[in-house]
């Protein structure tokens, strides 16, 4: 039973911003009654192992777990799972919920995050295409991947080149079909791009680029047996993963009328153009005070950082979300990590040695250090990210120089 | 079943109960102790489960990894005994151990 004296907190979402949120809130000992509504049947958890040791099946399910369930409780927070919102009324700040029952807030933060984004064409609803977003994904790709099958995924980004590494690991044979004209083209440069081909084209992984899929085939159960594509080639699966982005969730906020644009927008402070209202993580386009822009992001640290900014300003503590992107992502034993944006640079500096698989390239635009993305060198990174964030200006010359230490550039 | 005491900067204690096997920053996390974030959940890619052993538990806790090494080497509080708490599997040889926290994580 809701407390008729205090104020409610209802957070709709129960994902990795969610899950963050409640953390905090605790810790901040936030005085008013939380609510948590998610659509999902787990308390929340992360995404990343999905497509890492999680389908690998090194860690279990309850590794996944943010926290254990009895901590929220403990807390005195409420997690209603299972339950999906159906709508938000401003005008008496209720909730209409998927089981009929309407709930009161006082304050609502939106953490809705994202959906995958479907492929359109002939024979997308066939049996045996998966998409990868939450457990039960990961568990029905998984009990598929048995040796000797072919899998074919669409999608040359991070979590198809994840999961090509490790299902290859356990004997599957992978096609990666990816429709740019080099891997990860979306958030990477061409040196990390070509390393990760010969990564895991002598994995075995049989890796085509500008390969756009325009239908899949079927046997005669209507289970996928082939993809077709756009120059009439045909490559033939027993499994496939369509892995091609994902699309922020906010139809609730546009039908609550909340200002959005690719995303719900929020300012520094994770608010709304509703006092009364936050969002943050996948689901939101945030004012960047880093790159002065708005910015969507969907990744871990965007989650978090965003997570702890919502909870500073529901105690009304003044504290801006002002860092520097950054993400990390497994594959075989190359262990990538990236901060900061690279789409605007003028000129890449590598330093290290690709053979060696330890290197890292610094993106730089007017002199300055803009992005890092850091191969086996988690000091590159770690000092690119010092770089990135102060918006250092150091020479071409100085980075790649293996005589001076990276340390000594912050 | 053990106990791990965590430490925080501002001397704060929070005694824990630890299955063997779990890593030190699992069972900061799962006990929500401010100060270690965990991020990464454990990849030794964010840097935000920087600990300080005891001095008298340090050998208990293992070898540091080449990338973890990379990743300490850049706190500005690293100690002698400092560890990333992912990095660190608990065994039962640990019952006891104390563990002190940074003032800030990378
Ligand atoms: C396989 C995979 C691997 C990834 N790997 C990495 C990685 O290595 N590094 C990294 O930084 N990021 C990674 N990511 C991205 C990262 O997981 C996301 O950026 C992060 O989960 C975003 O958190 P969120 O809480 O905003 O959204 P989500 O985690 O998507 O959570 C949103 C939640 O809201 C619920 N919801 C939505 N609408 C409603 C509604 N109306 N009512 C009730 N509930 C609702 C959803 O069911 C979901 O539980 C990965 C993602 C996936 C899928
Ligand atoms: S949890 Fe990220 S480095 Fe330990």
């Amino acid at each position: 039973m809701i407390n008729k004296n205090k104020e409610v907190t209802v957070i709709i979402g129960g994902g990795h911003a969610a899950g963050t949120l409640l953390t905090a809130l605790l810790q901040k000992k936030y005085p008013h009654k939380v609510v948590m509504v998610s659509e999902e049947l787990h308390p929340p958890y992360q995404r990343p192992p999905l497509s890492k040791n999680y389908l690998a099946g090194e860690v279990d399910k309850a590794s996944l777990y943010l926290k254990p369930p009895s901590i929220y409780e403990k807390a005195g927070q409420e997690l209603q799972l299972g339950v999906r919102v159906e709508k938000i009324n401003r005008d008496d700040k209720s909730l209409i919920l998927s089981d009929q029952s309407t709930l009161k807030y006082d304050q609502l933060v939106l953490a809705t995050g994202s959906h995958v984004r479907r492929l359109n064409v002939r024979g997308s609803d066939l049996k045996g295409i998966h998409y990868l977003h939450g457990i039960e994904d990961t568990d029905a790709l998984r009990r598929e991947l048995v040796p000797g099958k072919r899998l074919v995924i669409v999608g040359g980004g991070y979590i198809g080149l994840e999961v090509a590494a490790s299902a290859t690991k356990q004997g599957v044979k992978v096609t990666v079909l990816e429709a740019a004209e080099r891997l990860m083209q979306r958030v990477t440069g061409p040196e990390i791009s070509e390393f990760l081909y010969a990564k895991h084209t002598s994995a075995g992984v049989d890796v085509r680029l500008g390969a756009a899929v325009i239908g899949f085939e079927s046997d005669d159960q209507g289970c996928v047996n082939g993809v077709t594509l756009a120059d009439g080639g045909k490559v033939s699966a027993d499994i496939v993963l369509v892995s091609i982005g994902v699309i922020p969730e906010t139809a609730l906020a546009e039908n609550a009328g909340l200002l959005c644009d690719d995303g719900v927008v929020v300012d520094e402070f994770t608010r709304t153009d509703d006092p009364d209202i936050l969002a943050i993580g996948d689901c939101t386009r945030h004012h960047n005070l880093f790159f002065d822009k708005r910015q969507r992001l969907e990744s871990v640290a965007n989650a978090v950082e965003q997570a702890r900014t919502a909870a500073a300003t529901l105690m009304s503590e003044e504290k801006p979300y002002d860092s520097p992107p950054w993400f990390w992502s497994n594959q075989y034993d190359v262990r990538l990590q990236m901060v900061g944006l690279s789409q605007n640079h003028d000129q890449r500096v590598l330093r290290g040695s690709i053979l060696d698989k330890e290197f890292a390239v610094f993106y730089l635009c007017l002199g300055h250090v803009i992005a890092v993305d850091a191969v086996n060198f988690p000091v590159a990174f770690m000092v690119g990210k010092q770089l990135v964030k102060l918006r250092k200006s150091v020479s071409a010359e100085v980075l790649s120089n293996p005589n001076i230490e990276l340390k000594s550039l912050i | 079943m053990g106990k791990i005491i965590f430490i925080e900067h501002d001397s704060t204690e929070h005694v824990t109960q630890f299955d063997e096997g779990a890593t030190l920053m699992q069972i900061a996390v799962d006990n929500a102790v401010p100060g270690i974030d965990g991020d990464c959940g454990g990849e030794c890619a964010c840097g935000t489960c920087h600990m300080i052993v005891s001095d008298e538990w340090f050998e208990k806790t293992g070898k540091v990894g080449d990338a973890e090494e990379q990743m300490l080497s850049m706190t500005p509080e690293r100690a002698r005994t400092s560890r990333l708490g992912c990095q660190v599997q608990t065994t039962k040889a640990m019952d006891g151990m104390t563990v002190q926290l940074p003032e800030f994580q990378m």
